[in-house]
């Protein structure tokens, strides 16, 4: 099977984001990087597919040279090879998608894997922006996937319950968390990746439909308070949320 | 200006968080005096029509026959490309659930626009739409404005308020041609009828502090005492206590309920990225130095095994 997967690098979930000075947007420096959180379970299938099946994984990045260190990330991990599609410019889901999809319309991957959001601007959008430039199928927010002839069924947790899905193949595949367990790259695989294939192509900026304003740390919430200690404080509380908050009955 | 806006009807019945977004596309449309539209895709939505005017939409267009009972994201995607070009739509609202996120992306795609994801904020400035959406797990909110339009937009549940405008609400059946490329075969629904985190309005959650997966009992019942979904830290899911689907947090599910109320969770970043929208937030946590705390309106420091069951017993009363 010749299985591609979209990966990214983030600021790791635990980072305290700080804004510039300006506010013109988040200061960058100082930040610890990871592969975007749930595209390790969109490495981590490919990989145990293409193990069972036999083939090979391309991981693929959009955007400028520090991208790269994300599909360094991927081939630590056990990808055959990368492709770097070069962009430079602000954030454009629409130019990121195009440009990707443009890039592997001609590769004919069987199965193209993305995380269901990246943890950064969280759009959970790219795969099926992809999917429908490449007029392929997109299954999303899969945690349990079966890839047959031609054909998968993608099973996806929605609302008060869960959906099997089937679809055709070529098919995007946005991986949700409960899919795989991720394997931590070991040291070999990470001296190997130093040295497997990454080929760079150019993508434009693209046509700009926003404009990003400003960014802003979220509202601050008011001030709370300690109704108290204990079972003796269980009136208080019961008195707060109904006569101050009026949240219960 | 005029706007479309995505009804999400399963199983017959229409999500809550269409008609939020209905209220906030038909405030949008109204400041220029012009017109909220929505479109629905289902085997009958016939039983929805009323609740869909009676919020506020003028044209309601649906697709519809034995083929729709089912999810098939090629149908859903030609029908609102199609009412979007109908209506001269300068903008198409999509609730954010489970479904809407599938669907927002391909219609801005396949539309050729720029997309909004998960916006929490919404206006029209110099006839263009500026909206406010939350970025790195809610640690930020970016401001963007259009350039040009149309723009696709999808919309958090639990963040707009429905409105109770009357709209004309004519029927308009569209003929639409797909190739269906995948399809949903089979819907489940979790354990009985109970509620999910994404919609309830009020949430239990409880996390390690709670020792067992037995104490999670006591979460239940106030739970089922107050009317509340039952959420969990991603410690007690990952330990196999609760499902994955009652997670809350950034790997988790984002939740904007009235009440919140945390019992037994520390209040890690991840926990908070999910959360701290809610309107009210009672934690209830054995170490008055948790973090939770200052994400708290009201605090309560103690043990939750004793403290849960009381509260839950003075309720009742
Ligand atoms: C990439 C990534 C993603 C993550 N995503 C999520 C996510 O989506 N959601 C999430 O929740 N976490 C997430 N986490 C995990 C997060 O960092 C925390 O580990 C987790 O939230 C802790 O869960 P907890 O509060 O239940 O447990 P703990 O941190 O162990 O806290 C238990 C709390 O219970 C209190 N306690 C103990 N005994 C009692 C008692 N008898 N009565 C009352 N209180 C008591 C303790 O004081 C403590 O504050 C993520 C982490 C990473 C790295
Ligand atoms: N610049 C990019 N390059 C490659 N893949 C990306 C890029 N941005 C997003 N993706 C993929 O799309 C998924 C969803 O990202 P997003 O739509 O930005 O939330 C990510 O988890 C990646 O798999």
């Amino acid at each position: 099977m010749n299985i591609a997967v979209l990966v990214k690098l983030v600021p790791d979930t635990a980072a305290q984001i700080r804004l510039m000075s300006d506010h013109s947007d988040i200061e960058r420096r100082d930040l610890n990087w990871v592969l975007s959180p749930y595209d390790e379970f969109a490495v981590e299938e490919a990989l145990q597919l293409a193990e069972k099946k036999g083939g090979e994984v391309t991981a693929v990045s959009c955007g400028d040279e520090s991208m790269v260190e994300a599909l360094r990330k991927a081939l630590a991990m056990g990808a055959a090879k990368a492709l770097h599609i070069k962009r430079e410019g602000p954030h454009n889901l629409l130019a990121i998608a195009r440009a990707i999809a443009d890039n592997i319309h001609e590769r004919k991957f069987e199965l193209i894997f993305a995380g269901c959001k990246a943890t950064d601007d969280e759009s959970a959008a790219i795969g099926q922006m992809v999917a429908t430039m490449l007029e392929i199928p997109c299954v999303t927010e899969v945690n349990k996937l079966e890839v047959g002839d031609g054909s998968l069924t993608a099973e996806r947790n929605i609302e008060g319950g869960s959906e099997l899905l089937e679809a055709s193949l070529p098919c995007v595949v946005t991986a949700q968390k409960g899919l795989n367990e991720p394997r931590y790259p070991k040291l070999k695989g990470i001296m190997m990746a130093k040295k497997k294939p990454v080929e760079t192509v150019e993508a434009p900026a693209g046509e700009a439909r926003l404009d990003s304003l400003a960014i802003a740390y979220p509202p601050e919430r008011p001030e709370g308070r300690i109704v108290g200690e204990g079972v003796e404080a269980v009136p208080e509380l019961i008195r707060a949320l109904r006569e101050e908050a009026r949240v219960i009955e | 200006m005029s706007v479309l806006v995505y009804m999400e009807v399963i199983g017959g019945e229409l999500k809550k968080a269409s008609l939020e977004a209905l209220g906030i596309g038909r405030e949008l449309a109204g400041e220029l005096g012009g017109s909220a539209h929505a479109v629905a895709v289902a085997d009958d939505p016939g039983g929805v029509l009323d609740t869909v005017k009676a919020h506020g939409a003028d044209t309601i267009y649906t697709v519809e026959g034995s083929d729709h009972a089912n999810y098939i994201p090629e149908a859903h995607l030609a029908a609102v490309v199609e009412a979007a070009d109908r209506s001269g739509a300068q903008a198409v609202l999509i609730p954010a659930t489970a479904r809407g996120r599938d669907l927002a992306p391909r219609v801005a795609a396949k539309l050729n626009v720029a997309f909004i994801p998960e916006v929490t904020g919404l206006e029209l400035e110099d006839g263009q739409i500026k909206a406010v959406r939350p970025e790195f797990a809610g640690k930020v909110y970016r401001t963007v404005k259009t350039t040009a339009l149309p723009v696709v937009i999808s919309t958090r549940p639990n963040t707009f308020d429905a409105s109770r405008a009357d709209g004309a609400g004519a029927r308009e059946q569209l003929e639409i041609s797909f190739e269906p490329k995948a399809k949903v075969v089979e819907t489940r629904k979790a354990g009985g009828e109970k509620l999910d985190v994404a919609e309830a309005d009020i949430i239990v959650s409880g996390g390690r502090g709670l020792k067992e997966p037995e104490n999670f009992k006591i979460v239940e019942e106030l739970a089922d005492t107050l009317g509340a979904a039952v959420g969990a830290s991603r410690a007690v899911v990952d330990a196999g206590w609760r499902p994955h689907a009652e997670q809350v947090g950034q790997t988790g599910k984002t939740v904007s309920p009235t009440l919140y109320i945390a019992v037994g969770i520390s209040g890690a970043v991840q926990h908070l990225a999910g959360m701290r929208t809610a309107k009210t937030i009672v934690a209830i946590n054995k170490d008055p130095d948790a973090p939770i705390f200052k994400v708290a309106d009201y605090g309560l420091v103690g043990d939750a095994l004793a403290v849960v069951p009381k509260l839950t017993e003075k309720l009742k009363k």
